[in-house]
Order: structure tokens, then C-alpha cells, then sequence
């Protein structure tokens, strides 16, 4: 049997989205610049596809950037805000994305950020941002769902918090929001007037689009600098030949997550909460990353005691189940999970959890293969183990 | 091509990984070499049963536990296979490259596991010495 359970990673490409894009890899290949027919078709599938998402965003057209995928949408929504001296909030469990790009502000002298630690459940507050709000704060960054131990942050009323102060401030200088809503997409309500939010990033291959396509939401009237430089695409604010036939699976995708039965999400959710259950009775010595309560609907993520991550996930591979670690031993860097390390201050902790991530494919016959398979290999790991409550 | 996790080891790291040789503990072990840190991934103990036959000194036994990933187990594992029956004077041998060596090379973000199991070791044959001189 062969088990993915790690569709946070990357999911795959819907099959309405392919056949809605392919005909953007062929026959309608033209440059949208160009004025020819070619490029007007391929610009009028663009403007479909942006229409389709600032729809789903409750936002206007002009205010959606295409970019190269969430990370870039990242990168563009902190350069792009912060210009020279002025101050960031961010939390500790952002993604690298955000995270990196504001220590590269931080050296270069751009910008001093305030890492705001989550609670024990991965969770911030809006007071926690409050307190932490300078006179030059300028942006205000928040994942909406984070991607290892799914929490769900309270973004809107962060947001409404921000609101407040930017009517209490006395510089005509205001508190830009923005929130990484890449994991939440598919799940929760990203309305972004509902949600008080400034900029919002979004990503094509987590919700069944291509690899390789994004978008930033950029409210009008927010000043904003561009960071990729050369023609004048995307409002002139992001240069480069836009990825047609990705632009136009973004839109599809989202157009398909509009037009989705609610109850695929509860189906998910009660499968997942069935996974959590058992796992939490059945094997010993367990406990659940994040919160219980302000959790996205597709993430499981365990910390086994006395067993190592990468050693889980080499034994699932063998039987077939992909999940992934925050061990430092399955990253390129040999640094534990700085989500978990953030959450938990405890490296063993993070060395030890493991992420499941269901999908709309996931079948409760793929999760009982995994509750079974999961109990004798971690059992199997512990008899190895030097270590444990008995030892 | 079919891939998997697996794949980034060689089919010696996986036999060990799956099949681990020696592994638990000995009743009254002769030295033990406890080394690395469960706050770093690894922790490795080692224990080894010597024998004194002819005026020369033979690991009779050798057990592992180990909290670690694919490698480190394997790495536990082999290092119990290579020092089994071996003179103590000539335990030089075994250091972490012939171990790397044994099991047909690790991926080059793995070879401190190997370091590790040559620490513990060094450490058992170094708790064996103090405790054989105290007798």
C-alpha cells in the first residue's frame, strides 16, 4: 500500500486544473505582453485567473501580484513595505521565508524585527502584538496556519487590533498587515476584509496547482516597493514573462476550493481527528504538537518519546507511508525544527515529532494502515533505544 | 527510477537499519561507553564483555542501544559485528572510516554517526581499563 500523507509539502495537481492549463503550454502560448492575438488570449486567461482569485479574496483585481510561488510573495510583502529604519513584528514560527528575508533587513541595517514567541499551543495573541508595536513599526507579519504544527493564529483579530492603533496614531505612518495564508487557503476564510489584513501570500502547489506560481494580495493605496526589476507585468510591480499556464491553475484551483462541498473539509477533519485519537490511546508515551483547538483541519503532528524522526520516517517509507520530521537529522542543516524549538525549548522534542498531513484522498483505510504500521515501528524503535521511562 | 528514503543509504545501512545485530544489553558488562546527547538526535550506549584467554584480551561480547536515525543504528549495529572476537590490541582497526567503510559508505551529512559509534568505543574500552585496574 502506498500512503501520502504529507500533502502540505506539495499536493498534486488537480485533474481540472490540468486540463484547464494545458491548452497555456501549447496552442496558447503567446507572450500576454504582446499585442498580437496570441498575447491577447494568453493576457485575457491572466485576467480570468486574477479576477477568480481576488473574487475569492474579496478583493479587487489590481490588487492580486502574481508571483513565482510563496516564497517570493514573501519576500516581495516585507522588502516591499519596509524601506530604511523602520521596525517588524514577526513570530518565531514564521516560515523561512519571512523568517530569513527579515534577518537579511536586520544585517543590512534596514530594519529592526521583534520575533514574537508562540505560546505552548504554537500560539500568538493579539496583545502579544499589541505590547510588542512600536512608533516606526511599519509591518506586522503573522502566518495564518503554520506548516508543521498547523496552528491556527488569530489573525483577524490582530488585524482589527491594527486597525485601532493606526486610528490612535498620531504620525500619518501606519501599521501595515500582512499574513503568510499559504496553508490556510484551502480551509479557512481568507476574506481579507473579514481578516483586517494588508497583504496576504498565497501558493499554487498546496491547494492542487502547479509548482512554480503564487500571489500577493496588496491592498490599494499601500506603499509599496518592487524587488524584481525589468518590465512593467503584474501592475508594475513584479517585472519578469508571467507564468501563463500557472497563473491559470492558481485560478482554476481556487475557483475549484469556491465551488467545494463543505463537507470534504469535515471529512477530513473527522478522519483526522480519528488519526489523533488513536494514536494518542493506542500508543504509549505520545503527545500532540500544537493546539488541540486552534488547529487546521488536514494536520497531525506527534512527538514519540525515546525515538528519533528520521529513523519514524525511514521505517514508514519501508512500508509505503510518507510523512515528514523535525528532526534535525532529515534537514540539509542538522538544526531542529525552529517551530517546535520556538513552541517547546526542547530539541528532543523536535528530534522526535513527526507531521501527517491528509489531503482530500485520504480514505480511512490509509490511516488505519498507518496506525497499525506506526505502532509496531515505534515499539520496534524503542527496544532499540537506549532510553525511556523504564530504562 | 523508483525511489525512496531508503535509497539515500546503501543496502548495508538499510540490512543493519532493519536488522540491527547485537542490539540490547549484557548482564554485568565488563565496560560501558555511553556518548552523544538525545538534545543532539544521537545517543549511543555500548556495552562489551572482555575475556582474558592466553595473556591476550578478547571482546566477547557486544551489545548496543541507540536513539538516533537510520544511520546511527546501523552504524551501532556494524561496529557490534566488527569488534565481536577481536583482540584489544588490535581494536586500532576500528575507527569510524572502516565502519563507514563496512557498510559501503554513508551520505556525507551522516558520517558523524560514525564518529559516534568510534567514541563509544574508545569510551567502553576506556571504562573497562579503570575497572579491570581497580580489581
Amino acid at each position: 500500500m502506498k500512503v501520502y500523507l504529507d500533502y502540505v509539502a506539495t499536493s498534486p495537481v488537480k485533474d481540472e486544473v490540468k486540463k484547464a492549463m494545458m491548452p497555456y503550454l501549447t496552442e496558447i502560448f503567446g507572450n500576454p505582453s504582446s499585442i498580437h492575438r496570441w498575447g491577447q488570449e494568453a493576457k485575457s486567461a491572466i485576467e480570468k485567473a486574477r479576477g477568480e482569485v481576488a473574487l475569492f479574496l474579496g478583493a479587487k483585481p489590481q490588487e492580486i501580484i502574481f508571483t513565482s510561488g510563496g516564497t517570493e510573495a514573501d519576500n516581495l510583502a516585507v522588502r516591499g513595505i519596509s524601506n530604511s529604519k523602520v521596525h517588524i513584528i514577526t513570530t518565531q514560527i514564521e516560515h523561512h521565508a519571512i523568517l530569513k528575508t527579515c534577518e537579511d533587513l536586520e544585517k543590512n541595517n534596514i530594519a529592526e524585527v521583534t520575533y514574537l514567541k508562540p505560546n505552548r499551543e504554537g500560539l500568538i495573541s493579539a496583545l502579544q502584538v499589541k505590547k510588542a508595536l512600536k512608533k516606526n513599526t511599519v509591518l506586522v507579519s503573522v502566518m495564518y496556519v503554520n506548516n508543521e504544527i498547523g496552528t491556527v493564529q488569530p489573525i483577524r483579530e490582530i488585524g482589527k487590533m491594527i486597525e485601532k492603533e493606526n486610528k490612535n496614531r498620531l504620525s500619518k505612518e501606519r501599521i501595515y498587515f500582512h499574513t503568510d495564508a499559504v496553508q490556510a487557503v484551502e480551509y479557512l476564510n481568507v476574506n481579507v476584509d473579514f481578516l483586517h489584513v494588508d497583504l496576504l501570500t498565497l501558493s499554487g502547489h498546496k491547494i492542487g496547482a502547479t509548482k512554480g506560481i503564487g500571489a500577493l494580495y496588496l491592498r490599494s493605496g499601500t506603499p509599496f516597493e518592487k524587488i524584481i526589476f525589468g518590465g512593467e507585468q503584474e501592475m508594475n510591480l513584479r517585472a519578469g514573462t508571467e507564468n501563463v499556464s500557472g497563473i491559470v491553475s492558481l485560478g482554476k484551483a481556487i475557483e475549484l476550493i469556491q465551488i467545494k462541498n463543505q463537507k470534504s473539509n469535515l471529512k477530513i477533519k473527522e478522519l483526522r481527528d480519528y488519526f489523533i485519537k488513536k494514536i494518542i490511546t493506542e500508543i504509549p508515551e505520545v503527545e500532540l504538537n500544537g493546539s488541540r483547538q486552534f488547529r487546521s483541519p488536514n494536520n497531525a503532528n506527534f512527538y514519540f518519546k525515546y525515538v528519533e524522526g528520521e529513523s519514524i520516517l525511514l521505517s514508514l517509507d519501508l512500508v509505503g507511508i510518507a510523512a515528514s520530521s523535525g528532526s534535525a537529522c532529515t534537514s540539509l542543516s542538522l538544526k531542529p525544527s525552529h517551530v517546535l524549538m520556538a513552541t517547546y525549548d526542547d530539541a528532543e522534542r523536535s528530534h522526535g515529532s513527526i507531521r501527517f498531513t491528509l489531503g482530500q484522498e485520504t480514505t480511512k483505510e490509509e490511516i488505519d494502515y498507518t496506525i497499525s504500521n506506526l505502532k509496531t515501528i515505534i515499539k520496534r524503535l524503542r527496544e532499540i533505544s537506549p532510553l525511556g521511562s523504564t530504562k | 527510477m523508483k525511489k525512496n528514503i531508503s535509497s539515500l543509504y546503501s543496502k548495508k545501512v538499510m540490512e543493519h537499519f532493519t536488522h540491527p545485530h547485537n542490539m540490547g544489553t549484557i548482564k554485568n558488562p565488563s565496560g560501558k561507553g555511553r556518548v552523544g546527547n538525545p538534545v543532539c538526535g544521537d545517543l549511543m550506549e555500548l556495552q562489551i564483555k572482555v575475556e582474558k584467554k592466553a595473556g591476550k584480551e578478547y571482546i566477547k561480547e557486544a551489545k548496543f542501544q541507540t536513539f538516533g536515525c537510520g544511520a546511527a543504528i546501523a552504524t551501532s549495529s556494524m561496529l557490534t559485528d566488527m569488534i565481536v572476537g577481536k583482540d584489544l590490541a588490535k581494536l586500532g582497526e576500528v575507527s569510524n572510516k572502516s565502519i563507514v567503510k563496512s557498510l559501503d559508505g554513508l551520505p556525507p551529512v551522516k558520517r558523524h554517526c560514525s564518529v559516534l559509534a568510534e567514541e563509544a568505543l574508545i569510551k567502553a574500552v576506556a571504562d573497562y581499563r579503570k575497572k579491570d585496574k581497580q580489581k
